[in-house]
């Protein structure tokens, strides 16, 4: 049976992906993708045209809350809702329960939401192991997999039915009919390796908002290949004259200043992917991000006939991401797009602000590389 | 397509509808349709009407009900029409004991709806009247075009908040002969009856006779002012004034009904919603409730009270509200001697057993919205012992914070939210702004200021609605600004107030 809501429904994705009313397109908003950072709870994202109207600002509002926590004490993130929320009163009531999502959730909505196809693996998949899934509850099973909560819900039930059930003395009794076990699925896994190489240009033309964008990408093409690719490394470069290799925070959070030669990150990349990931074995994806404002034409060569000699022949793909700066002149991107442009193992893409980054992501993970 | 209930659930409604009928409930014939999820969805993305003309926003409603309740974010319970007879819907997949507590709920919503004042004026055969809606934009789609019965649909929308919620309680003077007479009367002026002749001079001074005469004046300076008063109701205006096609006319005329319609279940959400919990926890507690159900009605009725830091749950504050209020009047916890008795101990101890709780409670549910609910039940106690805070954004830290625990400022805040649907308040001003046919539009100014690019792209499309130039009169940074679109571009200016 088909709704009659799927017209108005069909009609509003339309108008989301572009397809109609051009008009409306820039009213469409996505919601902020990274909610919290830890612990692997995430918002998900839900367009929404926001209709304008006049309205307050949010942040001027305000607004009243209920909860312990003394003046001056902040709310978490994903405390506040932004916007206006929904339009009051439809005489629905809806129970947002919350739920975290995990990281592999997030990862095939990502994929449904930008329909990005599977990666082709390059390796054979060689590894099977074997790996174990909790799928369901059981009334047998051994004791360390007793599910507590069940079990307790269980005995609580029944001593109320029973009526031995005494509020004044709530004490509750399982008995061996009450336990409730997880159960298990044995499944198959593939085993594939995969790298991420991380490089990014931190010279002084690289501002907070242009690392802020860097991270946000990072974080979905990280989730999506770790979506793909069970047991992920990542490494991390970064560049400004010189290059060098750090960990993940100081990847994000370091400032430097100076000149520009994005040879030297391609140099460490080479080195590192000769050193410890064979081709054979390893599906390697580097990534650069830069404001693509290179020292000179001579270090651009140099870039450019590293990458075509050694790195593009050993990676399932290169990319490269530009982010635009007010002070980068964007050259290298037009370089790399004359140089290597045309091979198939190659991702290009420009990122104007926050609102691309999207189409970016896309852009990289479209080929399905 | 909905279903009708089978006879087991049949059977319970019977159960529960004689529980609510026994409480003193009063509601219109209620009738509960089972429908699936994803018809749940449908019928909560058209705001309760299947019926609806034909737009992408209801698209997009599902596609957000839809989406949470996939990923098991979010899942609607209850859904209930105002409407003679009421209608309901229920979740087939819901457990039993969920569909009890939504019929106590639901009963709870008939009785608010019917009684309380704010839908004293609403359209009770509001399906059908919906249904012709969505006929009558049809109609228009095939003759015109759906591009532009949508185009302006979506501009319009832009526009759909600036109504009068006041307006259906203030009776107009229904005919403008009469009023015409009353004005030609009052021009006449007379002064007071004068009995003995040498007493006029003290009856009708001059100064008296002069400002009566002024009055008139005044009146007849309005009468050619256009609007003669500020008008809350912007679209009225444009209804009646901007150079619409017809079925502009009709289309903007139907999104104005549904605006008004609506309009009451904004202003007593918590009421509302406090009240159908209140009558679901009394019926489930005392009446429905089998032993072996305590448990997942516990879950879930917590699961519903549940609270956050950033946002008021009208669920939880209403029936806080609702029981605080029951409670002070059983014990006789108000009047002048409570309110002057400053020994806490007296304070705490008290309890004149009056019992006339339950009778207050229905007395409230007739006569008060959200506002005046707020304002005259909200007690300094009762915001400490639900732990209510003001919050707002910390521009240095870049987050919300808690700013604030005094009951004057948490009451303020939260009436100022409530005030309006905490939508800034819009009146027509001038038709004829500039004596060049522009349309004058103030903003009543309460210490926030307008979000910029929003109101940019509201007067964009006021402008399409009016055909020529646009403007609206606010303030920024405490300066008085005249924001102006002219069909082509904007401009700002500063003005004095």
């Amino acid at each position: 049976m088909t709704l009659k809501i799927h017209q108005d429904h069909s009609r509003f994705k339309q108008i989301v992906r572009g397809k109609i009313k051009a008009n409306l397109r820039k009213y469409v908003q996505k919601g902020e993708m990274i909610g919290k950072k830890g612990k692997d709870a995430i918002s998900i994202p839900i367009p929404f045209i926001d209709i304008p109207r006049f309205k307050y600002g949010h942040k001027e509002q305000g607004g009243v809350g209920q909860g312990d926590g003394e003046v001056g004490q902040q709310l978490g993130p994903g405390a506040v809702e932004p916007g206006e929320g929904k339009q009051a009163g439809q005489g629905e009531g809806d129970h947002a329960l919350e739920v975290d999502v995990t990281l592999d959730e997030l990862a095939q909505i990502l994929g449904e939401e930008l329909q990005l196809p599977n990666i082709e693996r390059r390796q054979n998949e060689r590894i099977v192991t074997q790996k174990v899934r909790y799928t369901g509850i059981n009334t047998t099973g051994p004791e360390s997999l007793r599910h507590f909560k069940r079990t307790f819900k269980q005995a609580l039930r029944r001593q109320i039915a029973s009526g031995t059930y005494d509020p004044a003395r709530p004490v509750i009794v399982p008995t061996r009919e009450d336990r409730r076990y997880r159960s298990y699925k044995l499944q198959d896994l593939p085993e594939t390796n995969a790298v991420i190489i991380y490089m990014m240009d931190v010279s002084g033309s690289m501002g907070d908002e242009q690392k802020e964008i860097v991270r946000i990408e990072s974080f979905w093409l990280d989730t999506w290949l770790r979506h793909q690719y069970k047991g992920l490394e990542a490494r991390y470069i970064i560049h400004d004259a010189v290059a060098r290799e750090v960990d993940r925070d100081t990847f994000f959070h370091t400032r430097e200043s100076g000149g520009t030669m994005i040879s030297s990150a391609y140099k460490l990349c080479r080195d590192i992917i000769l050193a410890d990931y064979p081709k054979s074995a390893w599906n390697i994806y580097p990534f650069h991000f830069s404001d693509g404002d290179n020292w000179s034409a001579d270090d651009t060569r140099q870039c450019i006939e590293m990458l075509r000699d050694d790195v593009l022949p050993n990676v399932n793909q290169f990319a490269y991401g530009q982010v635009e700066s007010p002070y980068g002149s964007g050259q290298f991107i037009k370089d790399l797009r004359e140089a290597v442009g045309d091979s198939p193992n190659v991702a290009l893409s420009e990122i104007a602000d926050k609102d691309a980054i999207y189409a970016s992501i896309k852009d990289f993970l479209g080929k399905g590389r | 397509m909905p279903k009708s209930l089978t006879p087991r659930l049949a059977a319970l409604r019977d159960e529960i509808h004689g529980y609510a009928k026994e409480f003193g409930l009063d509601f219109f014939d209620t009738i509960f349709e089972m429908v699936s999820y994803d018809e749940m969805n449908m019928v909560a993305a058209y705001g309760g009407f299947p019926t609806r003309y034909p737009h992408w926003r209801w698209g997009m409603e599902y596609e957000q009900l839809a989406k949470g309740y996939e990923y098991g974010l979010s899942k609607i319970y209850e859904l209930v029409i105002n409407n003679d007879p009421c209608y309901a819907y229920l979740m087939e997949s819901n457990p039993e004991v969920d569909q009890k507590l939504v019929m106590a709920h639901v009963y709870g919503h008939c009785d608010f709806f019917k009684n309380n004042f704010s839908f004293r004026h609403t359209n009770r055969r509001m399906i059908d009247e919906m249904a012709n809606h969505a006929t009558r934009v049809r109609r228009w789609v095939d003759k015109i075009g759906v591009e532009k019965v949508e185009d302006f649909i979506d501009r319009t929308l832009s526009l759909e908040n600036l109504i009068d919620q006041h307006a259906p309680h203030i009776r107009r003077n229904p005919d403008p002969k009469k009023a015409e007479d009353e004005l030609k009367a009052n021009e006449r002026v007379g002064g007071f009856k004068v009995g003995r002749e040498y007493m006029r001079g003290y009856i009708n001074p001059s100064e008296f006779l002069d400002s009566q005469r002024k009055k008139v004046e005044d009146e007849k300076q309005r009468a050619k002012k256009f609007p003669e008063r500020p008008q809350r109701d912007v679209l009225l205006f444009l209804l009646e004034e901007a150079p619409l096609e017809p079925w502009e006319a009709d289309i903007l005329a139907i999104l104005r009904d549904e605006a008004y319609y609506f309009a009451p279940q904004g202003q007593t959400k918590i009421m509302n919603e406090g009240w159908a919990s209140y009558w679901h926890s009394t019926i489930m507690t005392r009446r429905a409730l089998k032993d072996d159900e305590v448990i997942d009605y516990a879950d879930h009725h917590s699961g519903t009270m549940g609270t956050r830091p950033g946002a008021i749950n009208p669920y939880k504050l209403g029936i806080e509200l609702w029981r605080d209020i029951e409670e002070r009047w059983n014990k006789g916890r108000f009047g002048k001697e409570w309110d002057e008795c400053d020994d806490l101990r007296a304070r705490r101890a008290w309890d004149k057993k009056l019992g006339a709780g339950r009778e207050k409670i229905f007395e409230v549910r007739k006569h008060y919205n959200d506002i005046t609910f707020i304002d005259t039940f909200l007690t300094p106690e009762f915001a400490m012992e639900q732990k209510l805070f003001v919050y707002g954004f910390n521009d240095k830290r870049n987050s919300w914070e808690i700013l604030d625990r005094e009951f004057k400022k948490v009451k303020n805040k939260l009436l100022q939210g409530l005030t309006n649907f905490g939508q800034p308040i819009i009146e027509v001003v001038d038709g004829n702004f500039e004596n060049r046919s522009e349309l004058l539009l103030a903003h009543r100014h309460d210490g926030q200021d307008l979000k910029g690019d929003y109101a940019r792209e509201t007067l964009r499309n006021l402008q399409s609605l009016w055909r020529r130039p646009v403007n609206i009169l606010t303030r920024y940074d405490n300066k008085g600004t005249l924001l102006r679109f002219d069909g082509q571009s904007h401009s700002e200016r500063k003005v004095e107030l």
